[in-house]
């Protein structure tokens, strides 16, 4: 059984079509890249997968549980957190912060209103873990709003990290790193544990060889080619359609 | 990864840090400390104040609710006179009819009424844009009035409600004409739910209502139940802002209609436009100057002084927009506990506090 999987989803703006009849099977485990032309679809079909945008037709499964009507947050408890292409941060609060929050919505004590925030040894040691990982010690007591683009990039990833999903999509974390932490961050995200399962939305083609066991073209919002990476990359259709573009730039 | 057993052998320092670090954030700075010490001083030291010193008391009280959903949860509220409201003929009522005789009970029982009312109509207030917001709270809150109104056999109606014989406190002190034993009870009551929401909001649930008002969107996607806290904070609110509405009835023993005005929501969001939202003492100190304001300019023009308030409210906000914002964020400094030391060096730079709220 995947893990997560779409039934001709489908998601209409008006008059626009950004996504039809999207089958997608994500394998429990799979490095998946989802790649296509701008315009394609790929941050509306994660924003359907996530709860943020509803469908217009079609269901989506999770473990070969029905989701499609469940709220966001609740996506979240059951395994599966995003990062977002534009950094949505809590410009007010620090990376601390930000990052103990996470945690501590994860452990249940979110709605803990009495304790003092801090006061768990279990997760002040996670949150050092997390900003250790994810180089942000130098800035952690800096309110989020004043720190450079490339950490606000990396709390941005760490957030998604910290919610400990099963399955983690990725839309193009990448964008805005400098050159030599990009593999650096790549290079964490292959690091997961290898049955968590990763969507990873990517414009880099040699990162996305470099990174993925399977591989999905989006075009027009549809399903274009799937396959592992040597299928793809032979592909006369997507060679035409997309990689020649790419590669010809 | 070496960087990784590196971390691992250093893990226990840096976690006590930031573990020094979160509490440190909930220490009370000896700004608060010296601000609560002169509070309580003022019954010693202005024995003939004491009238106006529990309106500003109570007035701290219910702008300390609309601070707490405005600043902490970005809920903006044209209706915490419905709360207020309601509560105050609660607290009347009872008293009227003998049905809770113990101040302290009536009140505990009046904000809970009030955070009944409060849970109810969350529904309607947290769906929507600022707009929606502002007009659905204040619908509600001039509804009750209405209601208040058309049932005049049980309130009184425009004469108010009369015959309201409020028993002593602890059977022992009365409410006296002077407002001395009301100050007190109004100033601890104060003190007290301050310290219930200064706990709240250093809690994990109110770090989670920032990042609600700050990025609903993230806020969801890191799992946080966005509605459910918002419904929450909203409750605790309408429950403060109706131990205020009662302590006014308590100490009046009277509770007339206006208690349900547009104006008194809307003096609300003027004592924290002076004060500023978002680091618990706007609204307190907001009520210091706005009553006090009040009271000085209608001592020197009794028929005008609406006009002036006005008038030096449309300064404050005009022209003062920026430097109050330095102000604020000083103070809120202070009131961290880091700004003590900076605040020295932001009056050399002329006011202008490093950092903007
Ligand atoms: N909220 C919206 N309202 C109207 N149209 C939208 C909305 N969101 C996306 N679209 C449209 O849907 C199409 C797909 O957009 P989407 O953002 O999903 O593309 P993408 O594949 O993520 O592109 P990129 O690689 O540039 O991020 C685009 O034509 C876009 O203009
Ligand atoms: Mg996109």
């Amino acid at each position: 059984m995947p893990i997560l999987e779409t039934i001709r989803l489908e998601k209409r703006f008006g008059g626009i079509t950004a996504n039809h009849d999207v089958n997608l099977v994500v394998e429990k485990g799979a490095r998946h890249a989802l790649i296509g032309p701008n315009g394609a679809g790929k941050t509306t079909l994660i924003n359907m997968l996530t709860g943020v945008l509803k469908p217009t037709a079609g269901r989506i499964m999770l473990e070969g549980r029905d989701i499609t009507d469940v709220v966001p947050h609740e996506r979240v408890r059951l395994g599966m957190a995003r990062t977002f292409q534009i950094n949505q941060l809590f410009l007010d609060l620090t990376p601390l912060e930000s990052i103990g929050l996470v945690v501590s919505e994860r452990l249940g004590l979110g709605a803990d209103w009495w304790r003092v925030v801090g006061t768990r040894s279990s997760v002040t040691d996670e949150i050092v873990e997390v900003v250790e990982r994810f180089r942000l010690t130098d800035v952690m007591h800096e309110r989020t709003a004043r720190l450079p683009y490339g950490k606000q990039r990396l709390l941005e990833i760490a957030l998604a990290f910290t919610c400990r999903p099963r399955v983690l999509l990725l839309d193009e974390p990448a964008a805005g790193v400098p050159e030599a932490e990009r593999h650096e961050l790549l290079a964490t995200i292959e690091a997961l544990p290898a049955e968590v399962t990763v969507l990873l939305i990517e414009h880099d083609m040699d990162l996305v060889f470099s990174f993925a066991d399977r591989i999905s073209v989006l075009v027009n919002g549809s399903l274009f080619v799937d396959g592992a990476p040597e299928e793809v990359a032979r592909d006369p259709r997507v060679k035409a359609v997309y990689l020649g573009e790419e590669l010809d730039a | 990864m070496t960087v990784n057993t590196l971390n691992a052998k250093n893990l226990a320092a840096p976690a006590a840090n930031v573990s020094a670090y979160l509490k440190s954030r909930a220490r009370w700075s000896p700004f608060e400390i010296a601000f609560w010490v002169f509070a309580f001083a003022t019954i010693w030291l202005f024995p003939g104040k004491h009238l106006i010193l529990k309106d500003t008391a109570i007035l701290a009280l219910f702008a300390l609710s609309l601070d707490l959903i405005l600043g902490y949860a970005g809920i903006i509220s044209l209706g915490q006179a419905a709360f207020f409201g309601l509560a105050g003929y609660f607290a009347g009522l009872v008293a009227k009819y003998g049905i809770v005789n113990e101040p302290v009970v009536a009140l505990v029982l009046s904000g809970v009424v009030a955070a009944a009312l409060g849970f109810a109509t969350s529904f309607l207030v947290l769906r929507g844009s600022d707009l929606t917001r502002l007009m659905v709270t204040l619908g509600v809150s001039l509804m009750l009035g209405e209601v208040a109104n058309r049932y005049s056999n049980i309130t009184g109606g425009a004469d108010g409600l009369q015959g309201v014989d409020i028993e002593p406190l602890f059977g022992r002190f009365r409410f006296d004409l002077y407002g001395h034993n009301g100050y007190v009870y109004c100033l601890s009551v104060l003190f007290v739910c301050f310290v219930i929401v200064r706990r709240i909001v250093y809690s994990p649930f109110g770090l989670s209502l920032r990042a609600v008002k700050g990025n609903p969107l993230r806020a969801a996607a890191i799992g946080i139940p966005v509605k459910w806290r918002l419904v929450a904070i909203y409750t605790v609110s309408a429950g403060i802002a109706g131990i205020a509405g009662a302590l006014l009835t308590q100490t009046t023993a009277f509770c007339s209609l206006d208690v349900f005005s547009l104006e008194r929501s809307a003096d609300l969001l003027l004592v924290l436009i002076i004060g500023g939202t978002g680091y618990l003492y706007g609204g307190l100190i907001g009520a210091v100057i706005y009553k006090f304001l009040q009271d000085w300019i209608a001592n020197l023009t009794p028929q005008y002084w609406q006009f002036w308030i006005g008038l030096v409210l449309v300064v404050l906000v005009l022209i003062g927009r920026d430097r109050m914002r330095n102000w604020i964020g000083t103070v809120r400094g202070a009131v961290a506990g880091v700004g003590v030391r900076l605040l020295p060096r932001s009056i050399t730079l002329g006011g202008a506090a490093p950092d903007g709220p």
